[in-house]
């Protein structure tokens, strides 16, 4: 029996993931723990690993697709061995069949024939619906996200007579997971059809129990549902609709048979500007998230950002006067443990910088843990280092390297990206000088420290603005502070409080004290 | 109905018995003067004197010898084997001639003997003092093969294999001589030999099991009822011949199997149940027929931590339950 892939629950509060990237292909070999296909999730990006070696037989979710936690996303199985979960709802096993047929003559497209029947009775010329299928084969979901995008569409049409006569024939049943001894024998002797039961036992499977449920409840399985019921039952798990309601503990959500999540930005719809002179750049997950958090800060906090200046010859004295001793530990020494440092510092000097806006007031956060931005290819993401006020130099060292590490490998926890109190982004390192960055909600403020430059200072210990025979010019290593607070917390005098903290602390800094 | 314990049950039961029929005589070692090592036949000796209640020598072998031919010639003997662990030297006397007696002679001959062995673990006994025995024995036709886990059991068979034709292998499990308690009625009331009892209704899943994982078993179904499961627990009572309908009925009720013994897994009693029930109650299964037992290692060990390591209790039963009753 083939072994299912399932899209895992990649932490405590996230519901659903996308698949980002299959990494195998359909019919290729794959090893157990070895990595089968990138998934994202709005807090982070991670590989799943194979749960058996063997072939990858079939794929059920198609990159881009978003479903639920524990939704069938493929099956591994042996060389020649049919996927269990069934045939793909057109009708049309994966893999072999495509490649098999000729390429389709211009203007006709290649689609599927439960795809030819919807445009047929929706009367679509098959010429517009882009597909979504890397070969190019219009697919039922093709059609359908094209009769949503262009509004031609009502949920009954696509219930109705098309898919009620064709997918029972067409589409197999979905998975039923392993039907035991007694739920078989129980099934055929009261007559149930296990397709409309919900399985409650590991894995989803129907148990005893869940079939006695599913007989001792009267509820909505009458004569008025069965008219409509075949077409979405039949449906594989990951397709069917949703129930709706997106307020449910997400304990219940896991446990029921994995419902697809309806995205309205999902599947393949046409901007408004869509010419022959631009293209549809699909967006990541991530980009989308990075999108609508940064939409969401602005609108949610009056943002003002206070500079200062840093002289950081100490810090950089220490650096390399440490360098060599952390190295030793195995441990490469950047700037950034000392700025979350200085940024300690300072929480502890301003504690409402250190807190996050409520209508009820004002939640001061008694523990500090420092969110640090990282870029990646695909965007920006923010690790999070938990109590922070608690770690040495080194300690945080070790923390900021592995954080970054694995942020950069898309191996962070979802967990490990929540919870910050306060942001640092180190947008010094490719250049810039300063920055006005956007707040991480719900926190106070973020800290962006721009590129350490040597710079000639004036040094005076005579008068503080009018030039005198004390003063000296100098050369030293120069950043700006750049602090962005929310302005319903922090006022210029309480920021500046703060800012000022960090740059005393950067500018004394001894490694002692730390 | 006064409450006894389980060697105050059996020493009772063992007392009025003999009162009740002249031919009953005890024999084993220290089982006189001393009365037992475990006090089972304390006061036995002085009330029916060194004619019915016999010291014999450090033999099992000769203990079960002498009682078959006892037997053989009208006296109904009560051997004891002081440790189940020593019965080994005698397995050739049960096995070969006590349980094969009525069948090769056509019934000319019966042996109507009882074999007490206290048996089982968890007392600190280490290797010969902590062994499981009843698989061996299990495996014989020809042989009742009884483990009363309660007082009220432990009366109501003994009482019942003390009129029986043909050899009795009488199983008390050490560590419940004395920390189980519970009502006997007084006077002759019988448990019927191939009995099984539900010691607890469940819907959920069905634990069997029998003597000291008995009492474990029904903790952890105690511990699971406070988790929404509803667990039933069956206490075998007799061992050979099993009874199949209390198993198959619970079966057929809860889908879900798990069996609980002390001795360990391999060729143990959980097999030969697993087997019944997959044989005879397939389509009423729903989900795998488990097994929570010893681990195959050669013998308890003595080492406390060890010892912990190998016997199963109501914390391993109740973690196996929740399993199965999550399947």
């Amino acid at each position: 029996m083939p072994t299912q892939v399932i899209m895992p629950k990649l932490g405590e509060s996230v519901v659903e993931g996308t698949v980002g990237r299959w990494l195998v292909g359909e019919g290729q070999p794959v090893k157990e723990y070895e990595p089968l296909l990138a998934v994202t999730t709005d807090k982070v990006d991670t590989e799943v690993p194979a749960p058996a070696t063997g072939i990858l037989l079939k794929i059920y979710v198609a990159e881009g697709q978003t479903v639920a936690a524990g939704a069938l996303l493929a099956e591994i199985g042996e060389a020649g061995e049919q996927p269990s979960g069934g045939v793909d709802a057109s009708g049309v096993h994966g893999g072999a069949a495509p490649a098999a047929t000729p390429a389709a003559p211009a203007g006709r497209p290649s689609a599927t024939p439960l795809a030819q029947r919807l445009a047929a009775e929706h009367g679509i010329d098959l010429a517009d619906v882009p597909a979504a299928a890397p070969g190019g084969k219009v697919t039922r979901e093709d059609v359908e996200a094209f009769l949503a995008a262009t509004g031609s569409t009502d949920e009954d049409a696509l219930q109705s007579d098309a898919l009620r006569a064709y997918a029972p024939r067409a589409g197999a049943p979905r998975s039923l997971g392993f039907i035991s001894p007694a739920v078989g024998r129980l099934a055929a002797e009261m007559g149930v059809d296990l397709a409309q039961v919900v399985g409650t036992g590991a894995g989803g499977r129907i148990t005893k129990k869940d079939v006695l449920a599913y007989v001792a409840t009267p509820a909505p399985r009458g004569e008025e549902s069965l008219g409509r019921a075949p077409a979405s039952d039949e449906l594989p798990p990951w397709e069917r609709p949703g129930s709706g309601d997106l307020f449910k503990p997400t304990e219940e959500m896991g446990r029921e048979a994995p419902a697809p999540v309806q995205r309205s930005a999902g599947g393949p719809t046409r901007p408004a500007g869509l010419t022959l002179d631009s293209e549809l750049a699909p967006m990541s997950a991530i980009r989308r998230s990075i999108a609508r958090h940064m939409v969401d800060s602005k609108q949610t906090s009056p943002h003002v950002t206070t500079v200062m200046e840093a002289d950081l010859m100490r810090v950089v004295q220490a650096r390399e006067r440490l360098k060599g001793e952390f190295e030793r530990q195995g441990v490469r020494l950047t700037f950034t443990p000392f700025f979350v440092q200085a940024v300690v510092a300072g929480l502890k000097a301003v504690p409402e910088a250190n807190s996050s806006f409520t209508e009820e007031g004002l939640l001061v956060h008694r523990r500090i843990h420092v969110g640090m931005a990282v870029a990646i290819a695909e965007g920006l993401i923010v690790p999070v280092i938990r109590d922070a006020d608690e770690r040495s130099l080194l300690g945080l060292s070790r923390v900021v390297n592995d954080l970054a590490e694995r942020a950069r490998a898309k191996q962070l926890a979802p967990d490990e990206v929540q919870g910050g109190t306060f942001t640092l982004t180190n947008h010094g390192t490719a250049g810039s000088l300063f920055a006005a960055p956007i707040i991480n909600q719900p926190q106070a403020g973020i800290l962006g420290v721009g590129a350490i430059q040597k710079r000639a200072v004036v040094l005076s210990k005579g008068h503080p603005l009018l030039p005198d025979a004390e003063d000296a010019i100098a050369i030293r290593p120069m950043a700006y502070l750049s602090f962005t607070f929310d302005h319903r917390i922090l006022d210029g005098r309480s920021a500046d409080a703060f800012l000022e903290a960090v740059v005393s602390y950067l500018e004394a800094y001894s490694p002692k004290a730390s | 109905m006064p409450v006894k314990t389980n060697i105050e049950a059996l020493r009772e039961t063992l007392a009025a018995e003999m009162r009740r029929d002249p031919t009953i005589v005890i024999t084993g070692e220290d089982v006189g003067r001393r009365g037992g090592v475990f006090r089972a036949t304390e006061g036995l000796y002085a009330e029916f004197g060194p004619s019915r209640v016999i010291d014999s020598p450090l033999s099992e072998l000769s203990i079960a010898g002498v009682g078959i031919g006892l037997a053989l010639n009208g006296i109904r003997p009560i051997c004891e084997i002081q440790f189940a662990d020593f019965i080994h030297p005698a397995f050739n006397q049960i096995v070969n001639e006590a349980a094969k007696m009525r069948y090769r002679s056509n019934a000319t001959f019966t042996v109507p003997m009882l074999i007490r062995a206290p048996y089982g673990g968890g007392i600190s006994g280490a290797l010969y003092h902590s062994q499981s025995i009843e698989a061996f024995f299990c495996h014989v036709p020809g042989l009742y093969v009884l483990a009363p886990s309660t007082p009220y059991d432990t009366a109501g068979l003994l009482r019942t294999a003390l009129r029986s034709p043909d050899p009795v292998l009488f199983l008390e499990h050490k560590k419940l001589y004395r920390s189980v308690k519970g009502e006997v009625p007084d006077g002759d009331f019988f448990v019927p030999v191939g009995l099984a009892d539900v010691k607890a209704a469940g819907d959920d899943l069905t634990i069997i099991s029998y003597g000291l994982m008995m009492h474990e078993s029904l903790k952890a179904a105690e511990a699971l009822t406070r988790e929404d499961i509803s667990v039933e627990v069956i206490d075998l009572r007799t061992l050979s011949p099993l009874d199949k309908d209390t198993i198959l009925t619970s079966v057929k009720k809860t889908g879900k199997v798990l069996i609980v013994h002390e001795d360990n897994l391999t060729g143990g009693l959980g097999g030969e149940i697993a087997a019944i029930i997959s044989e005879q109650a397939f389509e009423h299964l729903d989900g795998p027929v488990t097994r929570v037992a010893g681990p195959d290692v050669p013998a308890m060990p003595f080492s406390h931590p060890l010892q912990d390591f190998f016997m199963p209790d109501a914390e391993k039963i109740a973690a196996a339950a929740r399993r199965l009753a999550a399947y």
